[in-house]
């Protein structure tokens, strides 16, 4: 042995090295990942804080109750100047959508919340897809993941009262001023007798890009054609009177809606979804929604959809509203929870038999 | 036996060595990719996700592309003093990182078809689904993709941990051979002999 350089190192340094290069590895993998950083808001954050008023297997974790329906997109090419997404051609495109109460109570009675929200997945040629869900208000309440996360905890029920703790609720709204608007609107607001009869809005901007690539920021919404909240109204002591309206009107015939996008002038607010624009943008009639056939949610076609606002056709893009990434995020994180629970995978939460199948 | 000959048989083929490092880091990127973009709520989710799909569709055919040199150019023999065990969990090892680069992007891509998603590999760019649309099997492969990527991982740390262990504290010619193996290093490599002694640290080289 002449060269000393080829004897096996026992020098500490060297084994020292090579704990740092895989402990720093290590680190920075469990760093990316959000397990060094609890405070950092995550998408498991706001999932586990949107189930605090407990985890009903199976159910999505926002918009828990609910119905599936079916139908079509009927374009009238109007919007086809603005955008080269092909669901914007004329012609039609398959829809199957979702109606729902916002909240994580699937048997919450339909009077209890002001708000009805409608999910829709456009099923476009050569495997795009565009998913959209939108609320029948006119602004979300806040603009950013974080502050939507201290709403949740905010207004959490109290484990003593059953209740939001009013104090707290108070503190959240005044350290916000941004909720103004929603505020305002809610005050007035009454739950609706009927999902047919409501505007949903899609509240985050995106932008539309047209077939030279430039792009024109929109917001849009669907309009109901009916208009009519008379004759079936809610009855007294029926918490679950939407579903039988929706069955009753869609057994006379299918129901439509126009698609209407508006279009944003310069400086128009699209990282903010608490600021409506202006009345006088103008708007285009993309085409009519027919809804023709509803199912029960448990078993529908809507079931296993995660409504992603961020799955968009080319031609379609998100805006700079930073609640869209975190839709996207906490969505995914919703879906593969209740999809393991209906799979009966190990460890996740199971039905008790009685509530497996409550529709 | 020449020098060439000795260097042919000491040394990964420059191909190997090419796709290696390359998808060094691809994967290393990947994985972070991946577990940043499931937990993050802020805008990199939107471009993390966009990216992560069509790099998976790249290590895949990479991959693919590695095993074909891999059958094609065998690999230089690990130095015949190394532990049976060791030698075992170098193999082992190797095989479990080619069965996870081949594995993952394909129980991504099926994850994503049962999930009813479309999948895009950017701009209109689809691939079809690999199964049809069901919410069950979704959870399954949805749970096997995160297992198997942390797999993967720590394979990556462990593999990363060897090599240093072998450049450092063996100081034999196995790094050399992934790296920049030097005709010095491989004359000192070539001619082993198996010297069966308890002593194994002073005794086998030359």
């Amino acid at each position: 042995m002449t060269d000393p350089s080829l004897q096996p190192s026992r020098q500490p340094w060297r084994w020292a090295v090579i704990a740092l290069a895989v402990g720093v590895l290590a680190a920075a993998f469990a760093y990316v990942g959000g397990w060094l950083t609890p405070q950092r808001l995550s998408s498991r954050q706001i999932v586990n804080q949107l189930q605090q008023g407990g985890v009903h297997p199976g159910f999505r974790r926002n918009h828990a109750k609910g119905a599936c329906v079916a139908g079509y997109f009927e374009s009238s090419g109007a919007a086809s100047a603005y955008s080269k997404a092909s669901v914007f051609a004329p012609g039609r495109t398959p829809v199957i959508g979702r109606f729902a109460l916002p909240g994580g109570n699937p048997y919450a009675p339909d009077s209890s919340v002001p708000i009805r929200s409608f999910a829709l997945r456009f099923t476009l040629p050569h495997g795009e897809q565009w998913r959209t869900g939108m609320n029948s208000m006119p602004v979300f309440p806040v603009a950013t993941p974080q502050a939507f996360y201290d709403q949740l905890v905010a207004t959490q029920p109290d484990p003593a009262t059953g209740k939001p703790d009013p104090k707290r609720v108070g503190a959240f709204f005044a350290a916000h001023p941004e909720t103004g608007p929603f505020l305002a609107w809610v005050k007035t607001a009454k739950p609706s007798a009927s999902y047919v009869t409501e505007t949903y809005e899609a509240l985050n901007a995106f932008y539309f890009v047209d077939a030279e690539g430039k792009r024109h920021a929109v917001r849009w919404e669907v309009t109901p054609e009916a208009n009519d909240d008379a004759g079936t109204g809610p009855q007294a002591g029926d918490p679950d009177y939407l579903a039988k309206d929706l069955q009753q009107r869609l057994a006379q015939g299918p129901q439509r809606w126009h698609l209407r996008v508006t279009l944003a002038e310069p400086g128009d607010p699209t990282a903010d979804a608490t600021k409506a624009w202006p009345a006088d943008r103008p708007t285009i009639d993309a085409g009519t929604l027919v809804i023709e056939s509803e199912q029960a949610q448990d078993s529908g076609p809507c079931r296993d959809i995660n409504y992603d606002p961020t799955v968009l056709p080319a031609g379609i893009e998100i805006s700079d509203d930073p609640l869209l990434p975190a839709r996207s995020s906490a969505y995914a994180v919703s879906y593969l929870r209740r999809t393991r629970e209906e799979a009966h995978f190990p460890g996740a939460p199971r039905a008790n038999p009685s509530s497996e199948h409550p529709q | 036996m020449n020098t060439r000959h000795a260097s042919y048989a000491g040394a990964f083929h420059p191909l190997a060595r090419l796709l290696h490092w390359l998808m060094a880091v691809l994967i290393l990127t990947m994985l972070f990719v991946g577990v940043g973009m499931v937990s993050t709520v802020s805008e990199k989710h939107e471009w993390l996700l966009a990216l992560h799909k069509p790099l998976g569709a790249a290590i895949f055919l990479l991959a693919l592309i590695r095993l074909g040199v891999r059958l094609r150019y065998p690999p230089p023999p690990l130095p015949a003093d190394m532990p049976a065990i060791m030698k075992f969990a170098a193999h082992a090892s190797h095989w479990l990182l080619y069965a996870l680069m081949l594995s993952l992007p394909l129980v991504g891509w099926a994850m994503l078809s049962a999930g009813g998603y479309p999948i895009s590999l950017g701009g209109s760019l689809h691939l079809p689904p690999l199964l049809p649309f069901n919410g069950e099997v979704f959870a399954w492969l949805r749970e096997a993709h995160r297992y198997l990527a942390y797999l993967l991982f720590f394979t990556v740390l462990g593999h990363m941990g060897a090599a240093l262990y072998h450049g450092l504290i063996r100081r034999d010619g196995v790094l050399p051979s992934m790296t920049f193996p030097s005709k010095n290093e491989i004359v000192t490599v070539e001619p082993v002999v198996v010297v069966p002694t308890s002593e194994p640290p002073s005794a086998p080289l030359l």
